[in-house]
């Protein structure tokens, strides 16, 4: 069938099953704007106000279905305004298709207008990356490119495309098959590891499980609390493994780390057996990488070969999809009673509490603030953060029913990603709620996407976790640079103004009484609300492992508020 | 004689399969620039099979190169890759060098030639071109006799190598099935 490059590039996005594409026109790649209403509606584009929100919503759009995101860029500034979002889906494993216009092919190397080298650009941030010098090439390229994005460890693919190329004649072929000698993503486990494994597990008195990512990516929920019930083997998860496991499970310990509950950072140190599920002992979650779980040998369950090895040295490895793994290992391992370790667990917990706040407080604090959010929600909605202070809290107060319904940028730690983000999120479940909790300095990078939020009414609840400063900038300075503030103080505007502006209904609370009827109120409205929540400025983010120090130096909640839940465990006692 | 040494330094031998198409070495480069590697020497030429290039790459070994060679395995044009250092290898090196010569000591340079089993490879009135192969250490020395002659200029290939014996150093894997991922169950 004789086509244009650009009518193929669409017909290849249709054929992969995509639905929606974030992107903003140019230039560059005017002739696929040209040929979107064609396949309108089964392709559905929204325009962004910056390319990065387009990086971030496809991003979002991902994390929750589980299939590609699609984003378009102009060449020049428009594919450079992706990087941000590319790189943050490439630290995070999540599968995008990034196609950008590039400019005409006699152009190229010759520093044409808006002509940025993106292919070069992308080559560290991308799993693969291509630049397309002939039509004819094209399916095959798009059906790599979805290919390798969701294969293996996903990953983001940019495709650049040039403006005649676009506008060129070609035939279209589409392949039935991928051959590419080079990508092989493992699958299937060593079964020799697997026995490893299953007999380190039962061999282990004070096992932990360590979920990450990789069991929401290959949908292993159902696996990982197999393993954990059937092994009695208590399960952490990492900021970006929340929502793989039932938070209201009584195997479940929340988060580790650096923010995580000084109980798992101690309980990890005391453990004999790791067992890290589809995730990477970043240094976020490990601290001083020599002190991590000092006596535990480690089982490392991993798609990716070039993570085994990599930080910790694992005692069986499998290498493999996560939920392939699981099932192979779940039919070895054996329960074991850990009475003493169980015992020890919940000892760390009485101790060391990690989620206690005055819930008396003259201020707001904004630990309140998102606990209220997730009971107001039900358990029942999708959450979206942005990076800092508000996103720690939101990780460790965690409580939802719904699997996969956490989304953070982990890796790259890319604040402003919440607000194109939730708009991600919110296309690939309609009917859904979806809460963006915002940062004040984070919500200023990207709400320029408001304006997404407006035109296409998406009833989105953002709450701005406002606290006049960058939170965690300002947490570090006081902690480590002697309370020197500097540039972390904000000079806010109006955010229920900017919110007005874009006609979309603004809430204000400033005092305690005032959150739960504004979150009540932002539930029952139909439309798209924000809320900006002026929480107490200097509120430091505890549990935290100081950076370079190891997980047992965990400083835990401030002293007045462990004597809180002393009390209260006093007046229970008494009763 | 695996893992060479050179000047006191270790290095790693490196042989990579690889796509024959734009943009490979730079996505090869940039992983080792990444990792803050030098590379000591790089050799690139066609495989023995149409669209595939072998490279030789020689690493300084004071760092760890199991991370990046595994780092090199992702990328989609390496077919295959495989760290040598510790194997029984035959690995050699060209070098063509420029000597100042003159009728008076042309023969001189001759009779060093011979003795390296080298050639000559072009003769002018003020200088012969010298084409010397073998491991680093025999081009070093070459280069060492040569230089109170005055030499003009030096180019030397790089290192390429390859496993004794009849073994491929890139066998043709059986490969895993294509794998597509399919749908979990989406609850726990």
């Amino acid at each position: 069938m004789e086509m244009t490059g650009a009518e193929m590039i669409l017909e290849c996005l249709a054929r992969e099953g995509v639905e929606a594409i974030f992107g903003l026109p140019g230039g560059a790649n005017l002739p696929l704007y040209d040929t979107l209403p064609k396949f309108y509606p089964k392709i559905r584009h929204y325009l962004v106000r910056h390319e990065q929100g387009a990086a971030h919503a496809a991003d979002a759009y991902a994390r929750v279905t589980g299939r590609p995101g699609v984003c378009f860029a102009t060449s020049g500034p428009g594919a450079t305004n992706l990087v941000t979002g590319i790189a943050n889906a490439w630290m995070d494993s999540v599968p995008l298709v990034a196609i950008t216009g590039s400019v005409i092919r006699p152009l190229i190397g010759r520093d044409g207008f808006q002509e940025a080298d993106i292919t070069g650009i992308t080559i560290p941030i991308t799993k693969h990356n291509y630049l397309v010098l002939d039509v004819n090439e094209i399916p095959r390229v798009m059906r790599e490119a979805f290919y390798i994005a969701s294969t293996g460890r996903p990953g983001p693919v940019l495709v650049d495309i040039p403006r005649d190329v676009q506008q060129e004649r070609g035939q279209f072929y589409w392949p039935e098959k991928v051959e590419l000698r080079g990508y092989r993503p493992r699958i299937y486990p060593d079964p020799a590891e697997v026995e490893k494994a299953a007999r380190l597990i039962y061999e282990s008195e004070r096992p932990l499980i360590l979920a990450g990512h990789g069991v929401i990516i290959s949908q292993a929920y159902y696996e990982l609390k197999e393993l954990a019930e059937k092994g009695n083997i208590p399960v952490i998860t990492t900021l970006l493994g929340i929502s793989g496991f039932p938070p209201d499970h009584p195997l479940y310990m929340g988060m580790p780390g650096m923010h995580g509950m000084h109980w798992n950072n101690l309980a990890i140190s005391e453990a004999d057996l790791i067992i890290g599920i589809g995730m990477r002992f970043d240094d976020r979650v490990t601290g001083r990488l020599k002190d991590f779980a000092p006596l535990a040998k480690i089982v490392h369950i991993e798609v990716d070969p070039a993570e085994v090895g990599k930080n910790v040295r694992p005692a069986a490895a499998l290498v493999g999809d996560a939920r392939v793994c699981l099932q192979q290992l779940n039919r070895l391992v054996q329960h074991r009673e850990r009475p003493d370790w169980f015992a020890r667990l919940d000892e760390l917990k009485r101790e060391h509490p990690s989620l206690v706040y005055p819930e008396d407080a003259a201020q707001i604090l904004p630990q309140y603030v998102i606990q209220k959010i997730y009971e107001v929600s039900g358990g029942d909605a999708y959450f979206v953060t942005g990076v800092g202070q508000h996103q720690m809290w939101a990780a460790q107060f965690f409580w939802s029913r719904k699997p996969n319904s956490f989304v953070t940028s982990g890796g790259l730690g890319t604040m402003g990603f919440e607000v194109p983000a939730a708009i991600g999120v919110q296309i690939a479940k309609p009917g859904e709620l979806v809460w963006a909790i915002c940062g004040d300095g984070g919500f200023q990078m990207t709400m320029e996407e408001l304006g997404v939020v407006a035109e296409y009414d998406l009833p989105i609840k953002f709450a701005i976790i406002n606290n006049g400063h960058h939170g965690m900038v300002r947490q570090w300075q006081s902690l480590f640079y002697r309370g020197n503030l500097v540039a972390s103080p904000l000079k806010n505007p109006d955010f229920v103004k900017i919110a007005e502006a874009y006609g979309i209904l603004a809430l204000r609370a400033t005092r305690r009484e005032e959150v739960v009827p504004a979150l009540e109120r932002a539930l029952a409205h139909q439309g798209p609300v924000l809320i900006d929540v002026h929480v107490k400025q200097d509120e430091d983010c505890f549990p935290m492992v100081p950076p370079g120090a190891s997980l047992q130096e965990t400083i835990g909640l401030p002293k007045e508020y462990i004597e809180l839940v002393r009390r209260r465990q006093m007046a229970e006692v008494g009763r | 004689m695996s893992e060479g040494k050179r000047n006191g330094r270790r290095f790693h031998t490196i042989i990579a399969l690889v796509e024959d198409r734009p943009g490979v070495l730079n996505r090869i480069a940039s992983k080792w620039r990444q990792r803050g590697f030098n590379i000591e020497s790089l050799a690139v030429g066609h495989s023995e099979t149409p669209g595939l290039s072998r490279m030789t790459f020689v690493v300084d070994a004071s760092h760890d190169a199991d991370q990046v060679v595994k780092q090199l395995d992702k990328l989609v044009d390496v077919v295959d890759i495989r760290d040598v250092s510790h194997e029984d290898i035959v690995a050699r090196e060209m070098a063509l060098i420029k000597v100042r010569c003159d009728a008076g000591n042309r023969s001189h340079i001759i009779e060093i030639v011979d003795i390296f089993r080298a050639n000559i490879i072009d003769v002018s009135p003020e200088s012969v071109i010298v084409e010397v192969t073998g491991d680093e250490g025999k081009i070093d020395a070459m280069f060492e006799l040569l230089k109170d002659y005055g030499v003009i200029e030096m180019v030397r290939t790089g290192r390429v190598a390859m496993l004794r014996g009849a073994e491929a150093s890139h066998p043709v894997g059986e490969g895993e099935e294509s794998y597509e991922r399919y749908p979990g169950q989406e609850t726990w």
